[in-house]
């Protein structure tokens, strides 16, 4: 008995509509945010991640009305992320209804974004989403670099170190998304993950490259993550959530079911 | 008369999670997100929340006269649901924010999980803000706690807990690195450490049992 290991479906929405595809054969329209969370939380997710890739500032009211529309519904935690600068775009996140805000490019910027927003609203709201990119060679030992504009910018941040400063900064838990793993299905990045989770106090998600139910478990067991988070096996209806926690619970991991 | 609910409202976080999920389970509710004095004592069920630090919310209360209206609303006996930072503030003091005197209303103290031995020297490297689904052990019969299997998991997310030091207040227990309280319940009050309006269907049905609730247990 103890706290479970969460799964949370990552849905990327791009001016109120969710993109890259959701393939659900019982719902009506794959294309609506609510519909789709609706669909999450009868299957039993643990959270849900919004991804808001809405390239127009102006079209950000969209999201507000997206995550107040989910929340007026789907009583299990929403966490927000994209676009998130200022304290004003949280505040408007959080007073929509969601509970998180996830923050990437912003904190890169101003480390201190993450302190002023942490002292603020509190440490339990703000997630702070690391995209991290093997530099070292296959001899040296291990590292990682942050990386920013979907992967293509490297920054010369250490991994680890950023990790570590972002919570002493007030990050109340850490998105981890190998840009190296990502969208190729073959499983996390093992490596990054156990050594960010191991690195910091707070809970870590793992994010990028799950391809099937193996790698959450290995996410898990391997990578020491607190929570896996997937988009594709679940969108294109390989894996329910159900089958997805059924598979971890017998490889005794703690879910709720 | 329909049922009238207040959720006290004094600056700190959002609450329209709290609301909506009570418009779910009681529709037929009166549900209001109120400051005013007067609405809160006329209501016949109040629900005292809180987020964030245990200073900036127990400052706020003392501010906006929470504090007298608390004891006035306790002792009226109507029903009354404290949730996270409601319940801690309920206490007599936190070590969160270097040491904060709380309202008092129930022996015991708000602790830190991360200057607990146990999160110290753990193998198990236990993380902290205490985040995620968790199950609940009902200790004790409540009104509460019906149709809520025991051991049924909630949502939590916190750095602090409660123990109490009287022990009949504990209703509820969770395990994470140590056990603490996770709700605790004299005569007409209920709290909870977890987010029943974020805990999907076990916490729905603890506040559709809160909106039909009398208030004696």
């Amino acid at each position: 008995m103890g706290l479970a290991k969460r799964i949370i479906p990552c849905l990327d929405v791009d001016r109120g509509r969710v993109v890259k595809g959701v393939n659900f054969v019982d719902i009506r329209d794959a294309g609506d945010p609510v519909e789709v969370a609706r669909q999450y939380n009868r299957e039993g997710a643990d959270e849900i991640t919004f991804l808001d890739i809405t390239a127009s500032h102006e079209a950000r009211d969209t999201t507000v009305h997206t995550v107040e529309a989910i929340a007026a519904e789907v009583f299990i935690p929403l966490t927000v992320g994209g676009g998130i600068r200022t304290l004003e775009d949280i505040r408007r996140m959080l007073n929509a209804g969601a509970d998180k805000v996830s923050i990437n490019s912003a904190a890169v910027k101003n480390p201190d974004f993450v302190k002023e927003a942490s002292g603020k609203f509190g440490a339990q709201c703000i997630v702070v989403a690391i995209d991290a990119k093997k530099v070292s060679d296959e001899a040296e030992a291990p590292r990682w670099e942050i990386f920013t504009h979907g992967g293509r910018r490297p920054t010369g941040i250490d991994a680890i170190e950023w990790a570590e400063l972002m919570v002493r900064n007030g990050a109340g838990e850490i998105l981890l998304t190998s840009m190296d793993a990502d969208g190729t299905k073959a499983g996390f990045d093992l490596g990054v993950t156990r050594a960010v989770s191991d690195a910091v106090s707070v809970p870590v998600i793992a994010s990028g490259g799950v391809g099937n139910l193996d790698h959450l478990v290995e996410g898990v067991k391997q990578g020491r993550a607190d929570a896996v988070l997937a988009a594709s096996i679940f969108h294109f209806g390989e894996y329910s959530i159900g089958q997805a926690k059924a598979f971890m619970q017998q490889h005794q991991i703690e879910v709720r079911l | 008369m329909k049922n009238q609910i207040a959720i006290i409202d004094y600056g700190m976080g959002n609450l329209h999670s709290v609301a909506s999920a009570l418009q779910h389970v009681a529709p037929d509710s009166d549900i209001q997100i109120t400051s005013d004095h007067d609405v809160i004592r006329a209501a016949d069920r109040v629900i005292f929340p809180g987020v964030g630090a245990i200073r900036d919310c127990v400052g706020e209360m003392r501010r906006q006269g929470i504090d007298e209206l608390m004891v006035g609303e306790i002792t009226s006996g109507k029903p009354i649901l404290a949730i996270c930072i409601g319940m801690q503030a309920l206490m007599q003091h936190s070590e969160e924010n270097d040491g904060v005197a709380c309202l008092g209303h129930f022996p015991g103290e708000v602790k830190s999980f991360a200057s607990h031995s146990n999160f110290q020297v753990s193998a198990e490297h236990f993380k902290v803000p205490h985040m995620g689904w968790n199950q609940v052990a009902q200790v004790r019969d409540h009104p509460l706690w019906s149709g809520i299997e025991d051991l049924s998991r909630f949502y939590f997310v916190h750095s602090f807990y409660v123990e109490v030091a009287d022990k009949d207040l504990l209703v509820g227990e969770c395990e994470y690195g140590i056990t603490f309280t996770a709700c605790l319940a004299k005569g007409n009050v209920f709290a909870s450490q977890f987010h029943p309006e974020k805990s999907h269907t076990a916490g729905l049905q603890l506040l559709e049992n809160f909106s039909k609730w009398n208030g004696s247990s």
